[in-house]
């Protein structure tokens, strides 16, 4: 009760807010860019708190407290990435003046049918950034509430749609930077509450690297619910070799699978893990089943490592969903060693045995993903000038920085005090969980909802940011400059408005649909897209007078669109309808920033050398547009010239 | 000043303080996955309870590129002002 009580203040607070705002947001100019007029430290928290998303606020503390060292790289990519946006293309951009990167795109080739495929990579982005989430808003209520999962989708959905149509871009530059601190708030002060309890930071890290060969235990028996085959591969237990585990069913199961957590290496024999277990794959209410440990051996030997035989446990995969009970002092199932969880190159990097090749293309995709992303460099231009511009990057990277030196406590307090939820494969809600393990209900039902509330704030901050974008996308630069040109500012509006609608909808019909997908997969997917499309178009756009239009929109197209089919061919090895076998490219089509950037570069490179008598006549003019410092009076705003 | 020279002047310095920092920054987090895989006793030193590693990667690696940003912006709006003290009045 008390966690919805939190939620519901600040949904109202954010509506509220957007209908005060309102009356004051009229013309044209304020809808799309809120009339330039918005202050460095305003501007900068509504860039904040647009970024920091479900996956920010949730995802991250899940990631950590799932894989360790290896998920540090996600907070820190989403963070840099501005470091290099500040570098090469925040000012250039704000000096040549457009509302968005279509404008930037057409003015700088004069090419309106330039315009309309780089209109189509806001929409493409947009809405795989819009599914996550969804998926998020519908997952979070289903944790914290018991809805159903297209209920939370419809409540969060309904009220951000009506708040991006009521009051546009300056509607929501209020409104996200009051969700910023609404968010580091929901991070910071929970987590300095439960350190008091649990202890601090420094020692549980310290703790776990003393006790290298140690993993988590449930100190009490501990109830745990499981899901089902159709949420595969949140379905699957696997049990620890460090001692045998007990698993008390208070309800019927079925086992889909069973195998051995450990992956079996070339020349080992094979192992039958149904043998090391004490039921059958029909588990009828009130079996206490028994996992035992299985050693792994060679020819008939036992395999062994530093002079100590290797162990393995079985790995179950449940058909439908149950419940069941984890004895008082067992390893906790799904839990990887302390040294495993603290070194670099575990889990998450090494699964497909090239973790070095991993950690570089996923370090690649974060931070040229981040630079590319439509919905974030729209806000470039709500600055006054570019100095000013340059001033809330800076800004941006403290606020998000502050923000996410926090996360990893939280996945290491999850570690060592709710290790529960490794076993029922619910890394992600810790933010929500870790409170309510509180012996202090009250305080922990407090705690709990003060966490809600600011993923509540994550989904919706993000969710009116893509909203915006898209639709300004659909206002300004299909309607308003392709469909009717001569569109009076109020027809824009109202355009604006439906489009908020129509994307909005879609939005909720999409997020219906990627319930079993992953999300790091779809946050993924539009960072894919995002680094090997616009961020070369960006870059070279800004600094390279002899890009052409064919050039670019070449690169921007083979780029962008072979990173997706790389990511879709994952998601269909996933789901086993294809099967990659290769190592190598099993990673390079999960990772693929590491070729996909080079290469459209390079396609944006030799089209535009071929292709080089369409440089544009004036494209010294422009060029001095992007990099002339403004006292010298090169800089004129695009949309000021065009006119409205 | 002719508007090509003016460009090519420009925009080479303001590439070479992008470029200076960039290299920095790429420096830094494209060697520390080479550090943890050469180096692994390094990268597992303790500090106050954390791993080397971990403290730089979860913790310093923030105000680190704090520190790069406002050099940036520092240099950057020094330079303007410099290339705008230079180039005098508009001359497009």
């Amino acid at each position: 009760m008390i966690p919805l009580l939190f939620v519901i203040l600040v949904t109202v607070a954010t509506v509220v807010l957007g209908i005060v705002v309102t009356k004051r947001s009229q013309s044209a100019s304020d809808f799309f860019v809120a009339g330039r007029q918005v202050s460095v430290g305003m501007n900068a928290s509504a860039i904040s708190g647009e970024y920091l998303s479900a996956a920010s606020f949730m995802g991250v503390a899940g990631l950590v407290m799932k894989n360790g060292y290896d998920a540090l790289w996600y907070p820190v990519g989403y963070a840099a990435g501005y470091l290099l946006l500040l570098l090469f293309i925040a000012g250039p951009l704000r000096r040549f003046g457009a509302y968005t990167i279509p404008d930037f795109a057409e003015g700088r080739f004069d090419s309106p049918l330039f315009r309309r495929i780089a209109v189509s990579f806001v929409l493409f982005i947009g809405f795989f950034y819009t599914m996550p989430q969804m998926k998020g808003a519908g997952v979070t209520m289903g944790t914290i509430m018991g809805w159903p999962y297209y209920v939370g989708i419809a409540v969060v959905g309904t009220v951000i749609t009506f708040n991006v149509a009521l009051g546009g871009m300056k509607g929501i530059t209020f409104v996200q930077a009051f969700q910023y601190w609404a968010k580091l708030f929901a991070i910071t002060v929970p987590v300095f509450v439960l350190m008091a309890i649990f202890g601090p930071y420094h020692s549980k890290m310290g703790e776990l690297a003393d006790n290298p060969k140690a993993a988590p235990k449930v100190l009490k028996d501990t109830p745990l619910k499981f899901a089902g085959k159709d949420k595969a591969p949140a379905n699957a237990v696997a049990f620890s070799a460090l001692s045998e585990t007990t698993l008390t069913f208070t309800k019927d199961a079925t086992l889909a699978k069973v195998s051995t957590a450990r992956k079996p290496e070339p020349g080992e024999d094979k192992l039958d893990a149904q043998k090391a277990l004490s039921a059958g794959t029909t588990i009828p209410a009130g079996t206490a089943l028994v996992a035992s440990r299985i050693m792994v051996t060679k020819d008939g030997q036992p395999l062994l490592k530093d002079g100590k035989p290797v162990m393995t446990a079985p790995k179950i995969e449940f058909d439908t969903k149950t419940e069941a009970t984890l004895a008082a002092g067992s390893f906790v199932p799904n839990a990887q060693n302390n040294t495993k969880w603290l070194a670099p190159f575990g889990t998450l990097t090494s699964k497909h045995g090239y973790p070095l090749l991993y950690t570089y293309s996923l370090i690649i995709a974060l931070i040229c993903g981040t630079a590319g992303l439509p919905h974030i460099l729209v806000r470039f231009y709500t600055n006054p000038d570019g100095r000013s511009a340059k001033a809330t990057t800076f800004w941006v990277m403290v606020l998000i920085g502050v923000f996410y030196a926090f996360t990893p406590i939280w996945g290491a307090l999850g570690r060592a005090d709710l290790p529960s939820l490794y076993a029922n494969n619910k890394t992600d809600s810790v933010v929500i969980a870790l409170p309510k393990a509180l012996e202090n209900k009250l305080l922990g039902d407090i705690l709990s909802g003060i966490t809600s509330a600011g993923a509540f704030a994550a989904f919706m901050s993000t969710f009116s940011g893509l909203l915006v974008s898209m639709s300004g996308a659909l206002a300004h630069d299909i309607y308003g400059k392709i469909l009717k040109p001569k569109a009076t500012p109020e027809e824009r509006i109202k355009m604006f408005k439906l489009a908020a609608i129509l994307f909005g909808a879609v939005a909720m019909g999409l997020g219906l649909l990627v319930e079993q997908f992953d999300i790091a997969m779809l946050v993924g997917w539009a960072f894919a897209i995002a680094a090997a499309s616009y961020f070369p178009l960006l870059l070279l756009g800004a600094w390279w007078k002899g890009l052409t239009m064919p050039g670019a929109a070449a690169g921007m197209l083979g780029g962008g669109l072979l990173s997706l089919a790389a990511v879709i061919a994952t998601m269909l090895d996933t789901f086993k309808i294809i099967t990659i076998e290769n190592g190598i490219v099993k990673t390079l089509c999960e990772q693929p920033a590491i070729w996909g950037v080079p290469l459209s570069l390079t396609i944006m490179f030799v089209v535009s050398k071929l292709t080089a008598s369409q440089v544009p006549a004036d494209a010294n003019v422009k060029m001095l547009r992007l990099h002339a410092p403004e006292e010298l009076g090169h800089s004129q705003d695009y949309i000021g010239e065009h006119g409205h | 000043m002719e508007p090509d020279e003016l460009l090519r002047s420009v925009m080479r310095r303001q590439a070479a303080l992008s470029l200076r920092v960039a290299a920095v920054f790429l420096g830094i987090i494209f060697v520390l996955p080479l550090i943890n895989l050469f180096l692994p006793a390094l990268a597992a030193t303790k500090v106050g309870g954390f791993t080397l590693t971990w403290l730089i990667l979860g913790i310093l690696f923030y105000p680190i590129t704090w520190a790069l940003s406002a050099y940036f912006i520092k240099s950057s709006n020094e330079l303007e002002h410099q290339l705008a003290q230079e180039h005098g009045e508009p001359s497009a």
